[in-house]
C-alpha cells in the first residue's frame, strides 16, 4: 500500500514533522480541522470545546465503553488562518507536558492538498517519549491479547 | 522491553552516535575508533561497550585484533519504532479523507 503519511523525527531533534497529502481541496481539509463533528469523527475522540480564533481554547475527552475518561487533552490557538495555517499548544494531560504546532495546509491542485504538522517539544526525550507511545501502546496491547488467550487455556 | 529502551538510551547519546556512523563505513579496532575523539580510550571504550550490549556493535576477532561492526539489523529496530506512530497519524487522515470526500456543508 502506498505509504501517504510521512513522519519525520531527525536523530537528537526536538520536533516531529508530519506530512500528508490528501485527495481534497484544501477548503475541505482544513473544515476538517474546523467542525468540532468532524474533528470528533476522525480523531475519534469528543470535542468539549474548539474556539477557532486567536486566544480561544480547545479541549478532547475520550472514554473507554464504560464510560471512564481514558484520555484528556487541550490547547490554545494561538493563529487561526482559514486555508492556511493553525499554530497551536496541545498538552495530553497525564503529564506530559505541552507541545507547541504548527499546521500548515497548502493546496497543490483545485482537488489535492497538502497538511504538514511541525510538533515542537520541550526536549530530544520528551519527543521520544511522545513518539513511543503508540510502539509502547502496541506492546501493551499484544501482551493484554496474550494474557486474554493464555486465561482462556486455563 | 527492557532490551529496547537501552537501544534508544544507546543512540540518545551524541559520541555513541558518531560511534556508530564511523564503525557503519567500516570495521574499525577500539583504538582506531578512540584517535576520532578527543575523550579519553576509557570513555570510549565504555561507550563502545554499551553499543555492544545493545547488539548496535558486533565483535569480531582478527587474529590479535578486535574489530567492531556495526549491525544494520538492530538500527532496522529503531526506525520501526516510529511505524506505530505513522501507522496512528495514516489511519486518522484516511478517516478524515473519507469523512470529507461525502461531506456536506451545513446551512
Amino acid at each position: 500500500m502506498e505509504r501517504k503519511t510521512q513522519v519525520t523525527a531527525g536523530n537528537g531533534q526536538q520536533d516531529i514533522i508530519i506530512t500528508r497529502e490528501f485527495e481534497l481541496p484544501v477548503a475541505l481539509l482544513f473544515k476538517a480541522y474546523e467542525d468540532p463533528e468532524v474533528v470528533a469523527q476522525w480523531m475519534g475522540t469528543k470535542v468539549i470545546k474548539l474556539e477557532n480564533k486567536k486566544h480561544g481554547g480547545y479541549q478532547f475527552e475520550t472514554s473507554d465503553p464504560q464510560g471512564n475518561v481514558v484520555f484528556r487533552a487541550n490547547g490554545v490557538i494561538h493563529s487561526f488562518v482559514p486555508d492556511k495555517n493553525i499554530t497551536r499548544t496541545f498538552e495530553m494531560e497525564n503529564g506530559f507536558g505541552a507541545q507547541l504546532e504548527f499546521l500548515d495546509f497548502e493546496a497543490l491542485t483545485d482537488d489535492t492538498s497538502k497538511l504538514t504538522i511541525q510538533s515542537i517539544y520541550r526536549s530530544n526525550a520528551a519527543r521520544d517519549e511522545q513518539l513511543k507511545l503508540p510502539f509502547a501502546f502496541g506492546l501493551n496491547m499484544a501482551h493484554n491479547r496474550l494474557q486474554e488467550i493464555v486465561s482462556k487455556l486455563k | 522491553m527492557e532490551l529496547r529502551r537501552d537501544v534508544f538510551q544507546a543512540i540518545a547519546d551524541p559520541t555513541r552516535r558518531a560511534i556508530i556512523a564511523l564503525v557503519a563505513m567500516q570495521a574499525m579496532t577500539p583504538s582506531a575508533i578512540a584517535e576520532n575523539f578527543d575523550s579519553s580510550r576509557q570513555t570510549i571504550s565504555k561507550h563502545i561497550q554499551i553499543l555492544t550490549e545493545c547488539e548496535l556493535l558486533k565483535q569480531e576477532q582478527h587474529g590479535r585484533e578486535i574489530y567492531y561492526h556495526f549491525n544494520p539489523k538492530k538500527m532496522k529496530e529503531i526506525a520501526d519504532f516510529i511505524e506505530p506512530y505513522r501507522n496512528m497519524w495514516e489511519e486518522r487522515f484516511q478517516k478524515l479523507e473519507a469523512i470529507m470526500k461525502k461531506y456536506k456543508p451545513k446551512k
